[in-house]
């Protein structure tokens, strides 16, 4: 008897030790990459001062007369085509949650919302191929431009990347408000629109920042799209109207040719820090706002 | 049971190992690598080899020169296609790695210059071609022009193109930072169609429409001067370009490792022998010179 249950006793243990390794191998994944990306980097700046990286605005490694390691034009188009892209994909995507949550009939948001959630599977290939066809020359048009390849499209295809995340998990989150809250908001008296605004959303909110976050997230992390529709002109960009480079398509394009272990091939791996950096910033910040409104939900 | 399921797996598994041993008896495949611009003629070649020597398998992907002739050096093909002479630093990264490159022409290309069929522009000089791409002549205007800011289509830096013309145009200069750095020859020709103000360069197949032979709508070739005082020249003139008066005609190049043995052999005898320079003329380029063919002899042995 006492066998047996010794041997219980280890099972269990055993079956605790594999979920917790399944637990914090996310977490080992994480550190690994991250120690990687800066063993890997550190080696660029023998030759690279940091400050220069960081500062610099022109990006040329390849230079027959000088090669140069500035980021500063990269991480400001990185964050005009992520901004940008929210700037645009957080409104709609919140006011289609809300209508498929609020005002579409069941039978309507039936077919949306699965529609919406296909979206999500097109390929980004795809995604940047309708950059060069139709919206690149709509931008063109519209602004009087020559090229519509710029910031402004690549912004536009990352909110189309980034909606369908929005939508379904705000979507999610709007229907998962307590039913009696919005009885008890028509009861006193308010509005359809009065209870979205001021009850709906609201206690919604710590979903639809976690939605936008990770619509952001897919947003600073796409390659393709923004390799194919924003033209990669390296300079620093002077509004939405120009040709920009974001971190991710350096890479892309660099690494494929990079002589290994050399500064060029080692600055990329930099520049994959830096981003790795920004994303975790903005995954921490995401995390600091939605405890912060959880608790005071509660 | 648990024997019977043993007994299973142990035949699917040898089942495995057979089928690995009997494949591996047939032609190995041939994985090409490299030039963008040359990746459409490649892919026709090797279409046209594998009808006639349907065992042979081969397999044709772009990416760049530099990603071919790394491929190379790599060992994840078995021949480069690259546009551009290799670099000292890959030959002696070569070396390290025992790779000892033989090089191919197996076709001429003229690096076309193209811009929208409603610019009036007809001709540029190297000079002033290479300053539009370095950045110092903004508009049209200086060229002889509308008034407008030239807009710039170009390759990525992995590009064979990107480094022939910053090497025989720019004079070894910085592009410009508002150069537009497309993906590929493709690329640039659809932007240039739709671009009135852009400028763009092209390998010559990627300019004409096989169906008409003509030069593609919506485009047209500029013609182009050594300097101020030479004649220009259009790539399409047969014979400006095998003269070397059309200034920026270069060879198309191939490279494998060491000497090429068994299918590679035969294909690359099948690219620059008869029917493949009559594919390679076909699609837009030239042939090969008596020069280039003495030079692939020698290379071959």
């Amino acid at each position: 008897m006492i066998k047996m249950k010794k041997i219980k006793r280890f099972k269990e243990s055993l079956i605790e030790a594999f979920f917790f390794t399944n637990g914090i191998l996310a977490v080992l994944i994480l550190v690994g990459i991250f120690l990687f990306l800066l063993l890997t980097a550190i080696p660029a700046f023998k030759e690279i001062n940091l400050l220069d990286f960081l500062t610099k605005k022109n990006w040329d490694p390849t230079s027959p007369v000088k090669p140069e390691y500035g980021i500063l034009s990269m991480v400001m188009s990185t964050l005009m085509v992520t901004f940008g892209a929210l700037i645009i994909a957080v409104p709609v995507g919140i006011g289609v949650a809300s209508y498929l949550s609020d005002v579409a009939h069941w039978r309507i948001r039936e077919i949306v919302k699965p529609v919406i959630e296909i979206l999500a599977g097109i390929p980004s290939v795809v995604v940047g191929f309708l950059g060069i066809v139709l919206f690149g020359p709509l931008i063109a048009k519209i602004f009087g431009l020559s090229s519509g390849l710029n910031a402004l499209n690549g912004a536009i295809l990352l909110a189309i990347m980034a909606l369908p995340t929005i939508i379904s998990i705000s979507e999610d989150s709007l229907n998962a408000v307590p039913k009696s809250y919005i009885e008890a908001s028509l009861a006193l008296g308010a509005s359809r629109w009065q209870t979205l605004i001021r009850v709906k959303i609201p206690s919604a909110l710590s979903g639809i920042i976690a939605s936008i976050m990770l619509g952001m997230g897919r947003a600073i992390g796409e390659t393709m799209t923004v390799l194919m529709a924003t033209g990669n002109a390296p300079a620093f960009p002077k509004g939405f109207l120009s040709s920009i480079r974001t971190l991710t398509a350096t890479i892309a394009i660099e690494l494929g040719e990079v002589p290994y272990y050399t500064t060029h091939y080692y600055a990329l791996f930099a520049v994959g820090l830096v981003l790795f950096l920004i994303t975790f910033i903005v995954n921490l910040v995401s995390d600091i706002l939605l405890t912060k409104y959880q608790e005071r939900e509660l | 049971m648990s024997l019977r399921k043993l007994f299973f797996v142990g035949l699917i598994c040898l089942g495995f190992l057979l089928t690995g041993i009997s494949t591996s008896g047939t032609e190995k495949m041939i994985q090409i690598k490299g030039s963008d611009t040359m990746v459409n003629l490649v892919q026709i070649l090797a279409e046209a080899f594998m009808e006639k020597n349907p065992k042979i398998p081969i397999a044709v992907l772009g990416g760049g020169s530099g990603t071919g002739i790394s491929g190379l050096i790599n060992g994840t093909c078995d021949i480069a296609n690259h546009s551009r002479t290799w670099k000292k630093e890959e030959l002696e990264l070569a070396k390290k790695r025992g790779v000892e490159p033989r090089t191919f022409i197996i076709a001429i290309d003229g690096l076309s210059i193209i811009v929208n069929e409603k610019n009036p522009v007809e001709k540029l000089t190297i000079e002033q071609l290479g300053a539009i791409y370095r950045g110092e002549i903004k508009s049209w205007k200086e060229v002889g022009g509308p008034n407008k800011p030239i807009s710039l289509y170009g390759r990525q830096s992995n590009s064979g193109t990107y480094v022939f013309f910053q090497e025989h145009v720019l004079g070894n200069k910085n592009y410009s930072p508002h150069m537009k750095r497309m993906n590929g020859n493709a690329q640039i020709v659809e932007s240039v169609i739709r671009d009135k103000d852009g400028i763009g360069y092209v390998g010559i197949g990627y300019v004409i429409d096989f169906k008409t032979g003509k030069v593609r709508k919506g485009l047209k070739i500029l013609k182009i001067a050594k300097d101020e005082k030479s004649p220009a020249y259009s790539p399409l003139d047969k014979k400006a370009v095998y003269s070397g008066n059309y200034p920026i005609a270069r060879p198309l190049f191939q490279s494998t490792n060491g000497k090429p043995k068994g299918s590679v052999l035969e294909f690359i005898k099948f690219e620059i022998g008869l029917e493949g320079q009559k594919i390679v003329e076909k699609e837009g380029f030239f042939k090969i010179g008596p020069l280039h063919k003495v030079q692939n002899e020698e290379n071959l042995k």
